[in-house]
C-alpha cells in the first residue's frame, strides 16, 4: 500500500515504500543538472543549423556556416603557397647558379629544405644527411651520379633503379656468386681496391700484401674499370662509385668489400617525381648542395 | 513532463516500447546512411585488390598489433597533407576488412607509405629500427626474417576476404599459395601467374634481397610497399562525391 507522506526533515516527498518502518525518499534531480542537460540540447540543435550534420539519402544537411574540412584545406594549402609565392616563384624560374648566389633565396632554401629533407629522406639517409651502411652520406663531394643541383635533381625525380620510366639504373655485378671471378682472384682485387683509398693509401704495407695488389691491379683493369674507369675515380655518368676517397657506402674493410665484390650491390633509390613538387625537388638539390659548404 | 515520465514507468509494456522507441533513433542514426553509401562514397574503378601476398603480410601487421602505434588515416589538416601526402579517402579502404585506420600515432602514419622508401630500408628498418632512425623507439622485428610465411591457408583467407565483398575470382583463389611464392621471386615461373592474375603494375620484387626462400619478411614488406597505392583516387585534384551535379 503507498503511502506518500513528506519528510519533515528534508522537506521531499517519500515514495510511498517502507520496510519496517524505513521509508525512501524521493529526492528530485538538482536544478543545476537539468539546467545543464537543457544546455547541451540548446548547443546541439544550435549546431545542426549551423555545421554540416544530418545525412539526407545522397547527400547531407549543410549547415548555415557550411563549413567543409576538404575545402577548408585545400584553401590553407592555398593561401600556404601565395604566402611563400614571393620566393617560390623566383626559386621556380631561375636556375640554380643564380639562386645560389642570392642569399635572400637560399634562406628559405635552407629552412623548407630541412624540413623536407626531414620528412622524406632522413628516414634513409639519416636526419642529418650521413648516411648508414647502404644508404650514402650526402655530406661529402663523393656523388654516385653527380653533385651539382641539376644531377641531384634529376636524381631526386627519376630515382635510381626505381620504377620511374626513366630511371638511373646501374648494378655491380656479382663477381663471387656468378662465377665471373674466381675466389683467389676476387682476393687480389680487394687488396687493390682497399690500397687505393685512405687510411690504407698513406699505408700500404700494414695488411696488404703488395703483391696481390699488383695482380690485382691487373685483374682491375681488366673487369672494373670500364665502369670505375681506369684510376677507380668512379664515374657519375654510370652511378659507378669513386674508390679512391675515404667514403664507403657499403663499408670499405676486407669484409664488406669481400661481400660487395661476392654478392653484387644494387642500391635503390625511389622516385619523388608524383611525390615532392618540382619546386620542391629544386630546393632539396640546392639544400643538399648547400648542406656540405661550410658556412660562410 | 516528468509526470508522464513516472506514469509511463509504472507500466512495463509501455515502457519496453518506450525503450525500443528511443535505442531505435540511434539505431537509424547509424545504419539509414549506410543504405546510400554507393552514393557517397568515392569511385575508384582502377582499385586493386591485395595480393596473397600483401594480404598475409596484413595479416602479420594486424598480428603483431602495428596498428596499435602507427595510422593508416591522413586526416584534411594541412600539417599532414603536407607531411604525408594527400588526406585518405573512404574508397581507399574499400578492401580492408578490417580496416587499419588506427587511432594513436607513436609512430608515422603509414598510409602513402608504399614505395616511399626501398625494400633494402625497410628490411633493415624491421630488423633493427635503430640501425636507421637512431631516435626510434619501435622494436624490433629481425625474427620475421627467420620465419618461414605460411601458406597453406592462403586461400582460405581470400576465401573469407571474398565473402566480406572483395572480389576475388575462383582462379585467385586456387592460386593463393603459388602466387604468394611467385610475387617475392620475380625470375619463378610462379611469377608470370601474378601479373596475370593481378595485373602488370603489381610489385614483384625480392622484397627481403633472398628469392630464394619466403619469408614473412616478403609478405610485410609487400604489403608495406602497397600501402595507399592500391587506387590513384586520392591523387586527383579533388572531386568530391557530395558535390551538387
Amino acid at each position: 500500500m503507498a503511502h506518500f507522506e513528506r519528510d519533515p526533515h528534508t522537506g521531499h516527498m517519500t515514495t510511498g515504500h517502507e520496510w519496517n518502518g524505513i521509508t525512501e525518499l524521493n529526492t528530485p534531480v538538482p536544478k543545476v543538472i537539468w539546467l545543464f542537460l537543457a544546455c547541451t540540447v540548446i548547443f546541439s540543435v544550435g549546431y545542426w543549423i549551423l555545421m554540416p550534420t544530418w545525412p539526407i539519402g545522397r547527400t547531407y544537411t549543410k549547415g548555415l556556416l557550411g563549413d567543409d574540412v576538404r575545402h577548408d584545406l585545400t584553401q590553407s594549402v592555398k593561401q600556404a603557397a601565395l604566402d611563400r609565392s614571393e620566393w617560390s616563384a623566383r626559386i621556380e624560374k631561375e636556375s640554380f647558379a643564380d639562386i645560389q648566389k642570392d642569399p635572400r633565396l637560399m634562406e628559405p632554401v635552407r629552412e623548407t629544405g630541412r624540413a623536407l629533407f626531414g620528412d622524406n629522406c632522413a628516414a634513409c639517409h639519416g636526419r642529418n644527411a650521413l648516411g648508414t651502411k647502404g644508404f650514402p652520406n650526402l655530406t661529402t663531394n663523393s656523388w654516385l651520379w653527380g653533385g651539382t643541383p641539376e644531377a641531384i635533381f634529376q636524381t631526386i625525380t627519376v630515382g635510381i633503379n626505381s620504377a620511374h620510366p626513366e630511371t638511373r639504373t646501374s648494378q655491380m655485378p656479382a663477381f663471387g656468386k656468378d662465377g665471373m671471378l674466381p675466389r683467389a682472384d676476387i682476393d687480389k682485387v680487394i687488396a687493390f681496391v682497399r690500397s687505393l683509398s685512405p687510411p690504407n693509401a698513406q699505408d700500404t704495407k700494414k695488411d696488404i700484401d703488395p703483391a696481390k695488389v699488383a695482380a690485382g691491379k691487373e685483374l682491375f683493369a681488366a673487369n672494373c674499370a670500364s665502369c670505375h674507369g681506369e684510376d677507380a675515380k668512379g664515374n657519375t655518368e654510370m652511378g659507378a662509385p669513386n674508390l679512391t676517397d675515404q667514403f664507403w657506402i657499403y663499408g670499405g674493410d676486407q669484409a664488406s668489400i669481400a661481400e660487395t665484390l661476392w654478392g653484387g650491390r644494387q642500391g635503390h633509390m625511389p622516385t619523388w617525381e608524383s611525390r615532392l613538387s618540382a619546386l620542391d625537388r629544386k630546393i632539396l638539390a640546392l639544400y643538399l648542395v648547400d648542406l656540405r659548404k661550410p658556412e660562410k | 513532463m516528468f509526470g508522464f515520465h513516472y506514469r509511463l514507468e509504472r507500466k512495463t509494456i509501455g515502457l519496453v516500447l518506450g525503450i525500443i522507441g528511443v535505442a531505435s533513433i540511434g539505431g537509424l542514426v547509424e545504419i539509414a546512411p549506410l543504405f546510400t553509401i554507393h552514393q557517397t562514397v568515392e569511385d575508384a574503378p582502377d582499385m586493386r585488390v591485395y595480393t596473397p601476398l600483401e594480404l598475409a603480410g596484413r595479416n602479420i601487421y594486424i598480428r603483431e598489433g602495428c596498428y596499435a602505434c602507427h595510422s593508416q588515416m591522413i586526416r584534411t589538416l594541412r600539417d599532414e597533407v603536407e607531411r604525408y601526402g594527400p588526406y585518405s579517402l573512404a574508397v581507399e579502404s574499400k578492401y580492408d576488412h578490417p580496416m587499419l585506420w588506427g587511432s594513436k600515432r607513436t609512430g608515422p602514419d603509414l598510409a602513402r607509405l608504399g614505395e616511399k622508401y626501398s625494400d633494402d630500408w625497410h628490411v633493415a628498418h624491421m630488423i633493427n629500427p635503430r640501425a636507421v632512425v637512431p631516435e626510434s623507439v619501435m622494436p624490433s622485428y629481425a625474427f620475421l626474417q627467420r620465419t618461414e610465411l605460411r601458406t597453406d591457408d592462403l586461400s582460405d583467407h581470400l576465401k573469407a576476404q571474398r565473402k566480406v565483398g572483395v572480389p576475388y575470382t575462383d582462379d585467385m583463389i586456387a592460386n593463393a599459395a603459388a602466387d604468394a611464392y611467385g610475387q617475392a621471386a620475380p625470375d619463378s615461373p610462379a611469377a608470370d601467374g601474378v601479373t596475370k592474375r593481378y595485373g602488370k603494375a603489381t610489385t614483384v620484387r625480392a622484397f627481403d634481397g633472398k628469392p630464394t626462400d619466403l619469408t614473412e619478411m616478403d609478405a610485410l614488406v609487400a604489403y608495406l610497399q602497397i600501402l595507399g597505392r592500391l587506387t590513384d583516387a586520392a591523387h586527383k585534384p579533388v572531386a568530391t562525391a557530395e558535390k551538387k551535379p
